[in-house]
């Protein structure tokens, strides 16, 4: 059978999966909506929160990025994955026995003040909607390359799906597709993986034959040599400065446990010791990918190297040709010898591939079957449709909860409630997709800014609302407000360029040498270090918060997630 | 619970967060980033150990402090008697 046979069949089996759970987990309250009732097992909570953080872009582009950037690579594999430990000491079980809908929710009673509430519903939406906009993108390209049709009709049949479970089913239709989605992708990426590293190290598990041999040295050290060879740098080497990898590694870091859809997910777990519990699984679960995604990324780029460098054009295998009819791969002959050279030098270089083709196009160069290559396909509309919704979740409920409950209409009935909290879920994967087809030029480099931003606001803030008592809302507010301006300064200024002259924002000019990916980072120690000042000179938290504040940090008596 | 002994059960909590936090930082930090280039001198079977911290290594330990976390906080739980 052909690719797009195959295709069809396994994105068909897996839509109308995803469906039937949507229709078996329709939400009736508000509670089911918001947290899927509070009684979903860790495992389940664990493999959720997997799917609902693996996006496309850890599905599609992670392995390829690494592949090309080598050591560098390394702030994504430690940055995803190191934020979860923060998340599980830190913050899920407090947030669990706090046991409300929200982040913004916390922030608001902890800190007392609507004005903090509103802050950070602002902070939740503008988080959550640059992100979804890649997601969407993401479901668009896959339909586009595998299901050949139009990238624009893959964006509305991603939002009819979506549309379909998120809007009936809340958290609750969510979380169950999740586990769904979890397996789907983690089989796809798998099956690839291992046939390859079986075939390039013989070694079936890929995390050891990214330290096994090839061709009779340590696939490393070809990889280097071929790398020394062709003048890029070594690839165990890299070329970031190590302060820049250090900032960066730790913004991705605290970034992850700052981001609300990821800190929402630990709500609906029925206990606290399910929450720390779920926490673990969630890590387990996505440390297989990311660990695997490394050696893909070797294996993926010693594959190509030998492949094509130095070889006749005409003699390169078919997926070139495919690969470059859609304009993610070029070869221009500038020395007219009719052999690829593929090195550094850019006046030298003749062969350009787009790095987000390594994972799609893995299995082609690996010559795998036809269904492996299918596979990959239904697996990324899994990764990017499991996070779309947990956004879209996020969307919906600072909408319904956070601004419209909790402050405009406090009067409105729980079912009135769950009305407005599916309107706004429609009003968000319309806005969702519009932004899918159109995305604005800068959706790229706005994933810095949603981890730059959820650094530099929300971590501080619930860090310092469970861990100090003494933290006071004028504190935590001018905390929020000053690492996020400062932040958002510094990308304007240094990432997209509309703040300052271009000629003074280059990266010679960055402060300390350290790169807008990284600057959250620094984001963060200005909200720690402005919220500890400022709550020194206003008056102290009320006794009744900080009752609160005791009551967060005992484990018994969570309860289940209420509303009031 | 009375205070004293609330107070006792948040610092035990506090002192087995940071030590957890310590190794946090040490695999992935220091091992992984700032000792990197040293830790490359040493090989671990096909790997340079540095590079090996940094993208294997350091996964592997984040995920087993997380389970040992849930361990030590559900014994430290039943202890104070504060579990669910």
């Amino acid at each position: 059978m052909s690719i797009l046979t195959w295709t069809y069949i396994l994105v068909g089996l897996t839509f109308a999966l995803y469906i039937g759970i949507a229709i078996w987990s329709r939400a009736g309250s508000t509670k089911d909506f918001y947290v899927a009732g509070g009684g979903v097992s860790p495992l389940a909570n664990g493999l959720a929160t997997a799917a609902d953080w693996m996006s496309a872009a850890s599905f599609i582009s992670m392995a390829g990025l690494i592949s090309f950037m080598g050591y560098d690579g390394s702030v994504f594999l430690m940055g995803w994955t190191g934020g979860y430990v923060l998340l599980a000491l830190l913050l899920a079980p407090y947030l669990r026995k706090f046991g409300k809908f929200t982040v913004p929710d916390f922030i608001g009673d902890r800190y007392y003040s609507n004005t903090a509430r509103t802050v950070a519903v602002i902070c939740a939406l503008f988080v959550s909607f640059t992100y979804v906009a890649g997601q969407m993108r993401g479901v668009g390209v896959v339909f586009s390359r595998f299901l050949e049709v139009d990238i624009n009709t893959g964006v509305y049949i991603g939002m009819a799906i979506v549309f379909f479970y998120a809007v009936l089913g809340g958290m609750k239709g969510i979380t169950y597709t999740q586990v769904a989605q979890y397996c789907v992708l983690i089989f796809a990426f798998m099956v690839p993986a291992i046939f390859i590293s079986i075939q390039m190290t013989g070694n079936p598990i890929p995390q050891l034959g990214f330290g096994g041999s090839y061709d009779g040295m340590p696939i490393l050290d070809k990889l280097d040599g071929l790398h020394r060879e062709l003048g890029f740098a070594e690839y165990t080497n890299g070329s970031k400065s190590t302060v820049d990898v250090f900032f960066i590694t730790a913004a991705l870091m605290v970034g992850t446990a700052g981001l609300p859809h990821v800190i929402v997910r630990f709500f609906t777990t029925p206990k606290v010791s399910g929450a720390r519990k779920s926490a673990g699984y969630a890590l387990l679960f996505i440390a297989i990918l990311y660990t695997t995604a490394p050696a893909v990324a070797v294996f993926a780029r010693v594959n190509l190297i030998e492949t094509v460098s130095n070889q006749p054009r005409t003699e390169l295998p078919a997926w070139v040709d495919n690969w470059e009819e859609t304009g993610l791969l070029s070869w221009e002959d500038k020395n007219g010898d009719g052999l690829v050279q593929y090195v550094a030098d850019a006046e030298k270089n003749e062969f350009n591939v787009d790095r987000d083709i390594m994972v799609l196009a893995n299995p082609e160069i690996a010559g795998l079957p036809n269904w492996v290559v299918a596979l990959v396909g239904a697996g990324g509309l899994a990764a990017a449709l499991s996070t779309a919704a947990g956004l879209l979740l996020v969307i919906s409920t600072s909408v319904s909860h956070d601004l419209l409950k909790k402050q405009i209409a406090p009067n409105i009935s729980d079912k009135q409630e769950l009305m407005w909290a599916r309107i706004a879920a429609i009003i968000a994967v319309v806005v969702a997709g519009y932004f899918g087809i159109n995305p604005p030029g800068f959706v790229a480099s706005v994933v810095a800014l949603s981890f730059g931003l959820a650094a530099a606001s929300f971590f501080p803030a619930i860090l310092l609302g469970i861990f100090t008592k003494k933290m006071n809302k004028e504190g935590a507010i001018s905390g929020m407000v000053s690492g996020l301006l400062i932040t958002m300064y510094y990308i304007a200024r240094f990432k997209l360029h509309w703040i300052g002259d271009d000629a003074t924002s280059t990266s010679a000019d960055w402060w300390w040498g350290i790169s807008p990916e990284g600057f959250g980072t620094v984001g963060m120690m200005v909200n720690f270090v402005v919220a500890f000042t400022v709550s020194r000179f206003t008056p102290e938290t009320p006794q009744d918060v900080q009752k609160l504040v005791e009551t967060i940090r005992i484990p018994s008596g969570a309860g289940e997630a209420s509303a009031h | 619970m009375s205070n004293d002994k609330m107070k006792e059960y948040w610092s035990k909590n506090i002192s087995k967060v940071l030590t957890l936090l310590g190794v946090w930082f040490l695999v992935s930090y220091v091992f992984g980033i700032l000792l990197v280039d040293t830790l490359n001198t040493i090989p671990l079977g096909g790997f340079k150990l540095g590079f090996w911290f940094a993208q294997q290594g350091a996964i592997y330990t984040f995920v087993a402090l997380i389970w040992i976390y849930v361990r030590q906080m559900n014994k430290l739980d039943e202890e104070y008697g504060v579990n669910e």
